[in-house]
């Protein structure tokens, strides 16, 4: 197996507290590679690294062959790594529709046109249609994001998401307070996806993580405690100390 | 900041379609009622729509707040007293001039401005507008301080056409209705939902592969240019260019037209205008301290429907099948 993305030595502090330690990681093509590790430990810092939302201090990242260490967001996003949010980011006045069709405009032609009204481009409008109906929101896309419910905007992140095209997906807790049955839509969307799209996934839920992942790693005070298989991981004295604990005992 | 849903933007676009055929009224009803003033002061608040429409764009579809925005009538308004001085009288060459200047001075104080945010792209859109003030304060050759008067107003194809005050007025609408039409296009386009992107989340955009700040110079670069154009035109109203109409009070007066129409709604920066202008002549005429007068107005409309005129009169329309 190869690294589709690997990162070597990234360090991230702020002032004295270091959130990201000396961290190395890889994830392969083709896996569902979850992080999991306790609040604060520095996920999310770690993903606005990956993606390029956030300067690492030290350190170097490679995706699909590349140094992208020094790209931005959107440099990032065109070779393929795509995110979503742990707090939801959406476009609240618009539809879901727009919301994702913004998305597809992104990788598809310029956004420099200004008269062709955009909400009557055939071909947006149906790759964000398709990309709602995978998520199971097709039926809700002329709904403001504004106006939806948790869960229908957790699906729409991941609809946003995958409007994207990516061939790795960032995904930060995607069911962080979603109800049990929308949770349940939502794992059953990433097990669909597994194995055509990369995935690194954050998630708190270690059902659904033992569920989905190829690989775990766990990641304690911005360092990666330990990282394997999903069953070498639950019985990783270790972990089951650090992190796992009562959950598993 | 709500923005329109699909049926509500085409209502906002026939209400300001309506208006511009209502204000087209105005010169017959002006001669029936034997007051060409009336014709005289729609002229200015066709103007003065044009250059709220065009803040609209920055303002209410980019959330940027600029306070130099007058610097672009200013210009406008010296292309026309710099060009006539040149022995260019054409109106469309001293639109062209205007515009260009406008780009120009744009696309510089944009490229620095657009780099913050909040409180500091105020200020500093007040810092470029004030350099363009004193700038014309300085130039002595047009009067400096006081300004210069025209010695007749712009040609078109090489006739005086616009010394009539009707034809004036017609001019200026078909500009507005150019500059409204233009807009309303623009907003529903590609380059449109990206830049409301930019407004709802700059983050979100970011992750989906948009550079915001393309997107906000641009909008920058166009709104300064279709301000000009109401410069030109303020200039010919009045037949007389000083720095006064890039004064940072005139700004503030732009962006308070936005608030009372409505922002971010087309119709309202129009409705804003009009209203602005309106209350100038009635106040102006009944007290000399109209602006105080104004400034209640402002406060009750603001406090009582955030969304300006626009979101007062829908909310007092029944609302069809919402
Ligand atoms: N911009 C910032 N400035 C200062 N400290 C920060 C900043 N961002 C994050 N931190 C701190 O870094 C640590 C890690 O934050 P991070 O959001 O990466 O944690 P996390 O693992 O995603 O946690 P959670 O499970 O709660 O989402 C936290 O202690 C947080 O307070
Ligand atoms: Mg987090």
């Amino acid at each position: 197996m190869t690294a589709l993305l690997e990162a070597r030595g990234l360090c991230k502090a702020y002032g004295a507290l270091s959130v990201t330690d000396d961290l190395s990681m890889q994830v392969a093509a083709g896996e569902l590679h979850a992080v999991i590790g306790p609040n604060g430990a520095g996920k999310t810092t770690l993903i606005a690294q990956l993606s390029g939302q956030l300067a690492p201090d030290r350190g170097s990242i490679r995706f699909g062959g590349r140094d992208v260490t020094r790209l931005d967001m959107p440099a990032r996003l065109r070779l393929g790594l795509a995110r979503s949010f742990q707090i939801t980011t959406l476009m609240p006045a618009m539809t879901a529709l727009e919301n994702v069709a913004l998305a597809v405009q992104g990788r598809s032609g310029s956004s420099f046109r200004f008269w062709r009204p955009v909400a009557a481009e055939r071909a947006l409008n149906e790759a964000a249609m398709a990309c709602l109906e995978e998520v199971g929101m097709a039926g809700r896309a002329g709904r403001p994001a504004g106006a939806m419910s948790h869960g229908e905007k957790r699906q729409l992140e991941l609809a946003v998401a995958l409007a994207c095209e990516p061939r790795l997906l960032l995904l930060d807790e995607p069911l962080a307070g979603t109800g049990p049955q929308e949770a349940e839509v939502l794992v059953a969307l990433l097990a669909r996806l597994k194995g055509r799209i990369t995935m690194l996934l954050i998630e708190h839920d270690m059902e659904a993580v033992f569920a989905l992942a190829d690989r775990v790693s766990v990641l304690v005070y911005g360092r990666i405690l330990a990282s394997g298989a999903p069953e070498a991981i639950r019985q990783d004295p270790k972990v089951r100390a650090a992190y796992l604990g009562e959950e598993a005992g | 900041m709500s923005r329109p849903a699909q049926r509500g933007m085409s209502g906002r676009a026939k209400a300001a379609l309506a208006l511009i055929a209502l204000m087209a009224l105005v010169p017959p009803l002006a001669a029936l009622a034997g007051d060409p003033f009336l014709t005289v002061v729609a002229s200015r608040m066709a103007v003065f729509a044009i250059a709220a429409l065009s803040l609209d764009l920055i303002l209410g579809f980019g959330a940027l707040v600029s306070f130099g925005h007058a610097a672009y009538l200013g210009l406008g308004a010296y292309a026309v007293a710099v060009c006539a001085r040149h022995g260019i009288t054409d109106l469309f060459v001293q639109i062209a001039a205007g515009a260009a200047a406008s780009a120009l001075f744009a696309l510089v104080s944009g490229a620095i401005s657009l780099r913050t945010r909040g409180i500091y792209f105020i200020m500093i859109t007040l810092a470029f507008g004030q350099m363009a003030y004193f700038f014309f304060v300085s130039l002595s050759a047009y009067g400096g301080d006081d300004g210069t008067t025209l010695a007749a107003r712009s040609t078109v194809f090489g006739r005086p056409l616009l010394e009539n005050d009707t034809v004036f007025f017609y001019v200026v609408l078909a500009c507005l209705a150019t500059a409204f039409g233009l807009l309303h296009r623009l907003a529903g386009s590609r380059f449109g939902r990206a830049l409301a992107g930019t407004r709802e989340s700059e983050l979100r955009m970011q992750a989906i592969g948009f550079r915001p700040f393309r997107y906000r110079l641009a909008a920058y670069v166009i709104s300064g240019m279709i301000c000009s154009v109401a410069g030109v035109l303020l200039a010919n109203q009045t037949e007389y260019v000083s720095p006064a109409y890039m004064a940072w009070t005139r700004s503030g007066e732009l962006i308070v037209m936005l608030l009372l129409g409505g922002i971010g709604t087309l119709a309202g920066a129009m409705a804003g205008a009009l209203a602005t202008v309106a209350l100038e002549e009635l106040l102006a005429g009944w007290s000399e301290h109209w602006r105080l007068g104004f400034g209640l107005i402002l406060l009750g409309v603001v406090l009582w429907s955030p969304a300006g005129l626009t979101g007062l009169i829908r909310r007092l329309l029944p609302e069809e099948g919402r």
